[in-house]
Parts: C-alpha cells; structure tokens; sequence
C-alpha cells in the first residue's frame, strides 16, 4: 500500500512537471507576441488602426498581424493569453490518464466540454 | 503613451503579486485603478480585469504546479461547478436582478471574513479530521502540500464537498453575471466551507480562476471591451508580478496571508452588501 502510494506521487509529481513546462511555453509565447505588439506601439505610436478603433475577428487580426500593425499584434497576444487556461485543461487530462485516473480524465473532459461551450456561445454570441 | 503603458504595467506588477499571494485575481485591484483613478469606462475596465484574472491565473500557477501546493483534482472537480455557473450567469442577465446575488454574496462574504477571523483567534491552521469525509475519500480530494514556511509536508483533509460545490456554482453565476472574478469566493468555498488549509486554496483558486475567466473572456475579447493600450502593459505586469508572488507566497505564513486576506474579504462583502441595498458612494 505504502509503495503504491509512493509510486503514485512520483507518477503525478513527473506529470505536474510537464504540465508546468507545457503551460511555461504556453504563457511565455503569448507574453512575447504582446511584448512585440507593445513595442512596436510605442515605437510607432501608431496603432494601425483608425481612432480608437481595433481588430475585432480573428480575420482581422490574423491580416493586421501579417502587416505588423500593433493593435493587431497586441489582440492576438491577449488570444493567446485567454486560451493558456484551456490548455492547462486540455494538458490536464492527459496527466490524468497518464495516472490511470479514469474518474478525472471524465472529469477534466466534461470541464473541457462546458468551456468549449462557453468559447463557443462566447464567439458567437453577440 | 509610454507613460500609460508604465503606469499599466507599474499596477500590473502590483496586483500581480497581491492577486496570486492571495488568490483572488487582480479583478478587484485592477478595476478601482482603472475606473477612479484613470477615469476609463466601467466596460474597458471590466474587459481589463478579466484579462488581468486570466494573467495572474497563468503567471502564478507556472510556479505553483511545480511547488505542489495546488490541489489538481480539487480544481477540477470544482471547475464544473465554476463553469456550469458561469454560463448560468451569463445567461441570467437581464432575467435575474443582481440585487439579490449582490446581497446574497455580500452577506457570505462577510461570513467567511467572520469565520477566518476566528480561526485566526484560534490559531490552528490546519484541522485534522479523525474520521475522513466519504465523498472527499471517493473522489481522492485530500492532498498534502509542502509549506515553505514552516517547512514540512501538510497533510490535509477535505470536507463539507456538496456546501463547497454549491457555492463554487454561486461563485460561477457571480463571476458569468456580475462580470467578477469571484476569486475571493472561491477561496471562502474551499477554506472556509470545505476546510482546505489557505495555502492550497489560494494556488487552487487561482488555477481555477483562469479556467473560469477563459470562459467568458472571449465574449469581452470579441464584444471590443478590450482596449490592447491598457490590457497588454497591464497583463504583460501582472505575470512579472504573478510569478513574484507565487514564489513570495510560499515562504510567508499562512497566518500573515490571512491577517491581510480578512480586511480584503469584509471590505468585498460590505461592499457587495451595499450594492445590493442600493447604496452608493
């Protein structure tokens, strides 16, 4: 019993390492892109758009990017930081089932599940 | 224009660090900075904050995953409750009055501020049960962390899962309705409804705050109430501060977390409370 225990935590204690560097990558990627779009803002002082104005598709922000407008290059940074959550589930699952949890890789799954929903009411929503 | 951006990130760096010792989000720092003190519309600030929820979230659970002291499990099996309530929410408003929510939180928060305070009397942080609860021992929700501070691996119990579970789902329809990040009601449901120590609630909470903020922030990202000038200084400060914080949290007493944690709960509460009764100032 005691050993299984053991087994257990080294299992998890390995698995949590990987989503600590899965999640790592993740966050540092989108706080590079804002960084790039924040520097090319105050470099510019432009933000490609008119007036107050900015990227509200994801069309028009994947275009602005490739034409290195800031705004755009600052919304996509921020995707990117909303979607770190997501990938923490997503990676999440994955530790479970890599402990043989089935219980919480069914657990984990219907949270992805509800937050897709979400995402999806969320973009398609008004 | 560079001063904005300094100033953004100056407060990010702030909350962050606030924000992940505590488990609540910057939501709360960032909002009063931002309405009262730069003037911004309530919708941008609102757009502003869930994004600093979503930063701190993510800049302080990088540490946290590593450090132990988050509960995986409890996070998750709370985060259908966060989730479920937070679409609830979203969908209730117009239908439901947020009086009632705001009454309703304001009087729990001002509760659990009650409760900690006593705890805090009695000194004991971490309480052992003798006979373990059943529905935590089913879905494997007692953990152990390791406490930096007083240096020795904490063995803990979890108990009250249905109360904790309900005012997880409160805490949802809180957070998808009134546009909060309900950090601080996440962090009452699982120290002080389910007896989780305050450490792993804390990093549990901010885990779970991101997830839940993801869920609604792209109705904010996509509806334009966020402006990228304030949002990315800001959340590019906030997980400077995040990690800072994680780490800071650690070696500092459960105690003195909680001596600053009691004001901040009472001060939401009463806040929330008056709000309700339609009191402003």
């Amino acid at each position: 019993m005691q050993e299984k225990q053991t087994a257990t935590a080294k299992e998890m204690a390995q698995v949590e390492t990987i989503i600590g560097r899965i999640l790592q990558v993740g966050v540092i990627v989108s706080a590079i892109v804002m960084l790039i779009g924040l520097v090319i803002f105050l470099v510019t002082g432009q933000s490609g758009y008119p007036g107050s104005t900015m990227p509200l598709s994801m069309g028009a922000i994947l275009v602005g990017t490739w034409h290195l407008k800031a705004y755009a290059i600052m919304m996509l940074g921020t995707y990117c930081l909303i979607l770190t959550p997501v990938l923490r589930v997503v990676v999440s699952i994955y530790a479970f089932y890599k402990e043989r949890d089935h219980l919480y890789v069914a657990i984990t799954t219907l949270v992805l599940f509800i937050l897709l929903f979400a995402l999806f009411i969320g973009v398609h929503g008004d | 224009m560079i001063q904005t951006a300094l100033i953004m990130m100056g407060v990010g760096i702030f909350a962050g660090i606030a924000g992940s010792i505590l488990g609540i989000g910057g939501g709360m720092i960032i909002t009063p900075i931002l309405t009262l003190g730069m003037g911004l519309n309530i919708k941008y600030a609102i757009g502003a904050s869930i994004i600093a929820v979503i930063a701190t979230s993510s800049g302080s659970t990088i540490a946290y995953l590593r450090d132990n002291v988050l509960n995986l499990r409890v996070a998750m099996f709370l985060e259908i409750a966060t989730t479920t309530g937070a679409i609830t929410g979203a969908l209730l408003t117009g239908v439901l009055d947020p009086k009632y929510l705001y009454l309703l939180f304001g009087c729990l928060l001002v509760f659990s501020g009650w409760n900690m305070y006593r705890k805090l009397r009695r000194g004991q942080e971490v309480l052992q049960r003798v006979e373990p609860d059943r529905i935590a021992t089913k879905l494997k929700l007692n953990g152990t962390y390791y406490d930096k501070a007083e240096m020795k691996d904490v063995d803990y119990q979890v108990e009250n899962v249905p109360a904790g579970f309900t005012v997880m789902f409160g805490a949802g329809v809180a957070s998808g309705l009134l546009g909060i990040g309900s950090g601080a009601f996440k962090v009452m449901a699982m120290d002080t409804f389910m007896k989780m120590p305050l450490k792993p609630s804390s990093s549990t909470s901010n885990l779970m705050m991101g997830v839940t903020a993801a869920a609604s922030a792209t109705v904010y990202f996509f509806n334009g109430s966020i402006l990228p000038g304030i949002a990315v200084p800001m959340a590019l400060g906030i997980l400077g501060g995040a990690v800072i914080g994680s780490r800071v949290m650690q070696i500092l007493p459960s105690r003195w977390i909680r001596i600053v944690f009691i004001p901040i709960i009472l001060y939401i509460g009463l806040q929330m409370l008056f709000k309700g009764l339609g009191v402003h100032f």
